[in-house]
């Protein structure tokens, strides 16, 4: 029975994806379903953080390019939504355009990223990170300057019922937002597409003498993970009904990369472990500063210290990250199924 | 000269980097069939020829040609599509790629699936990809290493792993394969294996192969070009290019007995 599933799997990429896509998004439905609507809204903030996480991931892993710009995408990505539902667009094609948007701005970073290495891709993505979000306060009139623009929440089709909660429709919406990504991340990462990168991050110079050209190569892992981003900024716009530039500090872009990291270079199954970090942590981190009584000097900044600390613990326990961890244990597991396969073959 | 189909035409080719000339008006050819070795001292210039041929070093002047056309500015990553690959010195593997994907890699050119396809894991790419892995295999297969596909390389040992960066060379259905000190770190066991490897491609591809190990040079090349300071000092059969003087000369200075020479080169055995 399992054999058959698994042969039916191995047939096609798209049958995998699919199959991927439906079975999370039941587990979701299930979970939108039974949580509270303040955790329905935590789903949210996680489903696009993974969006953002995924294409960094795959970025980072597959490409072997380091972004610490990609807080300045998802703004990119948020206040095109803003702009669009201010202007009356329609929620699908105003997170499409999100992505788009994002996609064209991406490609002439990408390019550039594809020209520096090492540290001075990481100046360079830095430079856009701290440089775009400041665009807003230099054109007020435009991007509402500091306070930036409110954008309408979305409203849960009169099908669901009128008592259907506002949160977790906007949670179906990030997750769906999410699952598209999956969708074709799993799909690039399995193909050739992904092979090719990850050939570019191991030897340029042996991978261009396999007749690939590097930068392009380079270009369309930012490019993709750029619009990944855009998607993931388009969908904080509309579940937090607003877009500032204070929601995109270079704090955010480092985050997004340590999610990535913890959460395992390069997995998409790590950009979720990630994903639920970055939303689950601070809360946490803050709830265990408040539950001792301290002086407010201490207790406002135990939270990072504490985030900063859980970091440093993770990596040294699991240098591959969360789903490194994760895959070493299954494995352990496996090795030791293994061994005792050939004596139930005896008995 | 009409006769053959042309192959690579390598023509007064200068090259220097600062003051210093590592070719100094250099012509080589190598046709389909043929195996040709380059040779010579250490900082002869066989490598600056290989990376002027790869498009990684721009000559000052000079001509190449392949087929007949004009390889004007060659970019190394045009090189494939053309038919030509290339062995780095070492392996140069994809370290985080398994030996199948690695040479998967190597029939990049063969890849017809575009973007759109990949995004969506439409068949079309699932087939192509399946088309990849049918020829990795077939190259994987050829050198004896097809058991070991789902290996990392960091894995195996090395003479292994040479072997599958060959494939990988392989995968591509070159037309001129050019290696990189195929030899080195090879026992005579694998060199036996490796030689008749690069024996049996048959007619239709030319090898340039450069390297340090005499008796494999002499053993499996049909021609030797020897290059010393930058110029051609020698090209021929190896027979004949062995008891050149000048190249006697290059190697270990005038005062040397031939037959001291063969010996410290280790050419003479292979030679009988």
């Amino acid at each position: 029975m399992f054999g058959r599933v698994r042969a039916v799997l191995r047939a096609g990429t798209l049958l995998r994806s699919v199959v991927l896509v439906v079975v999370a998004g039941l587990v979701l439905l299930f979970l939108t379903d039974s949580l509270s609507a303040y955790r329905d809204l935590q789903l949210a903030d996680g489903a696009y953080y993974f969006c953002v996480l995924a294409g960094l991931t795959v970025l980072a892993g597959a490409s072997g390019q380091i972004s610490l710009g990609h807080g300045a995408f998802m703004a990119v990505g948020a206040y095109t939504a803003a702009k669009l539902s201010a202007a009356g667009w329609a929620l699908t094609p105003e997170l499409a355009a999100a992505a788009v948007v994002t996609l064209i701005v991406g490609i002439p970073v990408g390019v550039a990223a594809s020209r520096l290495r090492g540290p001075y891709l990481a100046g360079a993505t830095l430079a856009f990170a701290v440089g775009l979000p400041a665009l807003a306060d230099k054109f007020p009139s435009a991007f509402g300057g500091e306070n930036g623009l409110a954008i309408n929440p979305p409203t849960p089709p009169p099908s669901l019922g009128p008592t259907f909660p506002l949160e977790r429709w906007q949670a179906w919406i990030a997750c769906i937002g999410a699952l598209v990504v999956v969708f074709v991340l799993y799909n690039v990462v399995h193909s050739g597409v992904g092979r090719s990168m990850r050939a570019v991050r191991d030897d340029e110079i042996a991978a261009s003498l396999s007749g690939l050209r590097v930068g392009r190569w380079q270009t369309l892992a930012f490019v993709l993970s750029a619009t990944a981003a855009g998607l993931g900024g388009g969908l904080l716009a509309v579940v937090s009904g607003t877009v500032a530039p204070g929601a995109f500090p270079l704090q955010l872009s480092l985050t997004l990369l340590a999610g990535v990291v913890i959460g395992g270079l390069g997995s998409l199954v790590g950009a979720v472990w990630g994903a639920a970090l970055l939303v689950l942590l601070p809360n946490w981190t803050t709830d265990v500063a408040n539950s001792f009584s301290l002086s407010s000097n201490v207790s406002h900044n135990l939270p990072i210290a504490v985030y900063g600390l859980v970091l440093i613990v993770a990596m040294l326990a699991w240098p591959s990250g969360i789903q490194g961890g994760v895959r070493a244990i299954a494995r352990a597991g496996w090795a030791g199924s293994a061994k005792l396969r050939p004596e139930r073959r005896q008995a | 000269m009409e006769r053959d189909p042309p192959g690579l035409s390598v023509r007064d080719v200068v090259v220097s980097f600062g003051g210093i000339k590592a070719l100094e008006g250099v012509s080589v050819d190598v046709s389909p069939g043929e195996v040709l070795g380059v040779i010579g001292p250490n900082g002869a210039g066989k490598t600056t020829l290989f990376n002027v041929i790869c498009g990684f070093v721009r000559p000052q002047s000079g001509t190449l040609s392949w087929r007949g056309e004009p390889l004007g500015r060659v970019h190394p990553d045009r090189l494939a599509a053309l038919g030509i690959a290339r062995t780095l010195q070492g392996v140069g593997l994809f370290d985080g790629l398994t030996v199948l994907e690695n040479v998967m890699v190597g029939a990049h050119r063969f890849r017809r699936a575009n973007l759109g396809s990949a995004m969506l894991g439409l068949p079309w790419s699932d087939i192509d990809e399946r088309r990849l892995r049918d020829r990795a295999v077939e190259a994987l297969t050829r050198l004896g290493c097809s058991e070991v596909a789902d290996r990392l390389p960091g894995t195996l040992p090395y003479a292994v792993q040479k072997r599958v960066a060959l494939a990988r060379a392989l995968a591509c259905d070159p037309a001129l394969l050019m290696l990189d000190e195929p030899a080195g770190g090879l026992d005579a066991r694998e060199l036996t294996d490796l030689g008749e490897l690069i024996g049996s491609l048959g007619s239709s591809v030319a090898v340039m192969l450069v390297d340090h190990h005499m008796d494999f040079v002499v053993s499996v090349c049909h021609r030797v070009v020897v290059l010393d300071f930058g110029r051609v000092i020698a090209d021929g059969e190896p027979a004949t290019v062995q008891h050149d003087p000048r190249v006697l000369e290059a190697y270990l200075g005038r005062e040397a007995e031939p037959a001291d020479a063969m010996s410290a080169t280790g050419a003479a055995d292979a030679h009988d």
